[in-house]
């Protein structure tokens, strides 16, 4: 401390407004209205469109209409479609978190509520874009319409696990659908998806790559290598930084949203910003289309911050009553993605209750028969299902000497201990 | 001083009563009471605290020493251990927590070019007295990203210490020594024994760490130096250097086997106790080393060098390294990749053979 007659300095350390037991209320919340925000051209220069960084791209408003300039105007059999990919996203995540509980599986996380995020990102692109996703992003895998039979036996680890038992549950990898391998550690896949982007544009190719991340993970080194990058190059890349309001036990104040939006990290890089209502699955696709449409015309990368909430705990590993109010999702002033598209297409006179309950029956029916069919190949804690000898390939193309000797050293061991 | 605060200022150097601690609670209270006589000492990280961690090793802590001494951080690695070498550089001295070791990669360059060296190149003007604590190690069906032991390669860092303890005693006096040591140390927690010894045998239910004398942890202040071993058992046919879950793997063993071993809880890898190393091995004449991480590199290699270095005309038998394999650690497979009783029993049959 020096002897200056100065006021004692103070460290400031951000604080949510609502934690356990708390009454959440979001008054003051500005909804920004639907419709209102203008569509900027695919080519605008990044410095012309910063206030879109600020703003928030709604198409979606109280009754369900479709409003403004970023109305997709999709037919209606790609919003039924949405529609249906969203529910069954849900029901899929509720049965398989429920397997984790049954003691099938050892770690499962939900992305109830960020439905929208993913599934009007999928519609939106071109099957052969290539995704580089992070854990909560198994909606993309399930609007291409990937087996999710095949997504169950990975989180079995079971014998027809695709990935050899060898990943975490959930951390899919499905090159023939244009998704990349989800590597557990955060954002490592933004740089990555910059590369690849780098990549089709030097070989003049016509796909763009698209990346997502959390935005406590906006915080690590790799966004920020990410987005100078893609910046320098032009990389025809989509960055989505999904915004749910918590990093596990961390608000979003933790990764610098106390001060700015997630969307404005890009107006220091020089690019594009898009900053939607993530529980607008309308506005989700609009953005993507509209970064999409860019990024294919040589006008370089888009950040889109998707505004949301991460309505479920983290993961199965831990319990959310503990660090913010039980409040908060019921009353997140965003409302509920499926809710609202299913409102929407309602409203169009596509949709009506009866057939809305009909489709919950449907997918909830085509996961329990998945799973049934999943199960027939075993589950994680019913014995090891890998083959042994699976554990020592793919660590090098060609099997060096040692690992060969531990091979044989491992079954002989398995010999001496009867199994 | 007063009469008030020299009273507080001596209660806070007894050892006190003998409360019974799980490995989390260890930790918790070594932080606690750490904190409690040097307001200097400060925790971050990502979680560690409204929620107190996501293994609870910091609950209570921020509630109890405010807000500005715990406290949570954006997810950046990076970031943690560089601002706690610059905390450090202002003269505090930050614990920070790395969530889970599998994530410390993007913190190597801080805790390798930075923390590691600053003694060294500015000649003593500036140090880096830290601890990071980190979870480490397998069994818990944490998969890749879960799993690791990366020690070796923070042994192989100049300029870093690094610290495995084995049972909640240990933990809590090793901590505090850690966190009142003046170069950086890197304190890894095995995980799959924070809430009771695992001996390898995953079929049956682990015992709490309640029903053996280890949870045995005075609730002051006390310290366990580092670089001194622990011997865990002794005997005369040979010596099994282990650390963190695998002694518990080892007494499994032995105790299983009509085997005289010797365990030595090395718990320091840097700096070693090679003094309790070699005198054991000297009396065995066989060592086997057992360490969870692969084996091409691992510290078992050194060690296994240092015992050729100290022992050779001893030896009856070569050193044998007991190992994970040298492959990612597995998820669904994580019992054929673990060291476990079987893997260490047939070494011990070879080992006794010579």
């Amino acid at each position: 401390m020096t002897g200056r007659n100065l006021p004692p300095l103070s460290l400031h350390v951000p604080e949510p407004r609502f934690r356990p037991g708390d009454e959440a209320d979001f008054v003051d919340f500005e909804m920004p209205v639907a419709g209102a925000v203008a569509r900027p051209d695919i080519a605008a220069k990044p410095d012309a469109m910063r206030d879109m960084c600020y703003a928030m791209v709604r198409v979606l408003d109280d009754d369900g209409r479709a409003q403004g300039p970023w109305d997709p105007r999709l037919d209606a059999g790609i919003l039924l479609k949405m529609l249906r990919h969203m529910a069954l996203t849900r029901a899929f995540d509720e049965r398989l978190y429920r397997a984790q509980r049954q003691g099938k599986t050892s770690f499962y996380m939900k992305c109830l509520g960020e439905e929208a995020t993913s599934i009007g990102a999928a519609h939106a692109l071109d099957y052969d874009d290539m995704l580089f996703p992070s854990y909560r992003q198994q909606g993309l895998l399930i609007a291409r319409d990937w087996s999710i039979v095949d997504m169950i036996n990975q989180i079995y680890s079971n014998k027809a696990d695709r990935l050899k038992g060898r990943q975490l549950p959930i951390m899919y990898s499905v090159k023939e659908a244009n998704f990349f391998s989800i590597s557990g550690n955060l954002t490592t896949q933004y740089p990555q998806a910059v590369g690849w982007a780098m990549a089709s544009a030097a070989r003049g190719d016509t796909r763009i790559a698209a990346a997502w991340c959390g935005e406590g993970s906006t915080a690590e080194g790799d966004f920020h290598s990410a987005m100078t990058f893609a910046a320098v190059y032009r990389a025809p890349v989509i960055l989505n930084v999904i915004n749910n309001q918590w990093a596990i036990s961390s608000f979003s104040g933790f990764a610098g949203a106390e001060e700015t939006t997630f969307a404005a990290r890009a107006v220091g890089y020089g690019i594009a910003g898009l900053r939607v209502d993530g529980n607008d699955a309308l506005a989700v696709y609009a953005a993507t289309q509209w970064a999409a449409d860019r990024a294919r015309s040589n006008h370089g990368p888009t950040l889109i911050e998707h505004f949301t909430y991460r309505t479920e705990g983290h993961s199965t590993s831990d319990d959310p009553s503990k660090y913010r109010s039980a409040q908060e999702g019921n009353k997140w002033p965003l409302g509920d993605p499926i809710a609202r598209l299913k409102q929407h297409v309602i409203a169009l006179g596509i949709w009506d209750e009866e057939r809305h309950a009909t489709m919950d029956r449907e997918v909830a029916e085509q996961v329990k028969l998945a799973q049934r069919e999943a199960e027939k190949n075993g589950v994680l804690h019913d014995g090891l299902k890998q083959s042994f000898d699976s554990m020592f390939e793919d660590v090098f193309e060609e099997m060096p000497w040692h690992l060969k000797q531990q091979q044989q050293q491992m079954h002989d061991e398995r010999k001496a201990a009867g199994i | 001083m007063s009469d008030v605060m020299q009273t507080a200022a001596n209660a806070s150097d007894a050892p006190g009563e003998i409360r019974t601690m799980n490995m989390i609670q260890a930790i918790n209270s070594a932080l606690d009471v750490a904190m409690a006589r040097d307001e200097k000492i400060v925790v971050l990280g990502e979680d560690v605290g409204y929620f107190g961690g996501v293994f609870k090793a910091t609950e209570g802590l921020q509630k109890k020493h405010g807000k500005t001494r715990v406290f949570d951080t954006p997810i950046s690695e990076n970031g943690i251990i560089g601002v706690a070498v610059g905390m450090a550089t202002y003269g505090l001295r930050p614990v920070p927590e790395i969530q889970f070791a599998d994530y410390i990669y993007p913190g190597l360059d801080q805790l390798v070019s930075e923390a590691a060296r600053l003694r060294y190149r500015s000649a003593g003007e500036f140090t880096a007295p830290i601890t990071v604590r980190s979870p480490f190690g397998g069994g818990i069906f944490g998969g890749q990203t879960h799993s690791q032991s990366p020690e070796a390669i923070f042994a192989h860092v100049s300029g870093l210490k690094t610290v495995i303890p084995s049972n909640p005693y240990d933990a809590k006096g090793l901590l505090i020594a850690a966190i009142e040591d003046n170069d950086p140390v890197i304190f890894f927690e095995p995980k799959r024994i924070y809430n009771g010894p695992f001996d390898g045998h995953y079929e049956t239910p682990v015992s709490p760490w309640s029903k053996f004398p280890e949870s045995n942890v005075p609730e002051g202040y006390y310290r366990v130096d580092l670089g001194k071993a622990r011997l865990v058992r002794e005997g005369g046919d040979v010596t099994i250097l282990a650390y963190g879950t695998m002694v518990h793997v080892a007494q499994g063993v032995v105790d299983a086997m009509a085997i005289d071993g010797e365990i030595v809880d090395l718990r320091t890898i840097v700096p070693l106790d090679m003094e309790t190393i070699a005198a054991s091995v000297r009396k065995t004449g066989r060592c086997i080393v057992l360490h969870e991480a692969t084996k091409t590199g691992g510290f078992g290699a050194e060690l296994s060098a240092l015992v050729q270095e100290h022992c050779f005309h001893w030896l009856e038998a070569p050193v044998e390294r007991v190992t994970g394999w040298d492959t990612p650690y597995p998820h669904s497979l994580e019992w054929a990749y673990f060291p476990g009783p079987v893997r260490l029993a047939e070494a011990l049959k070879r080992i006794m053979q010579d």
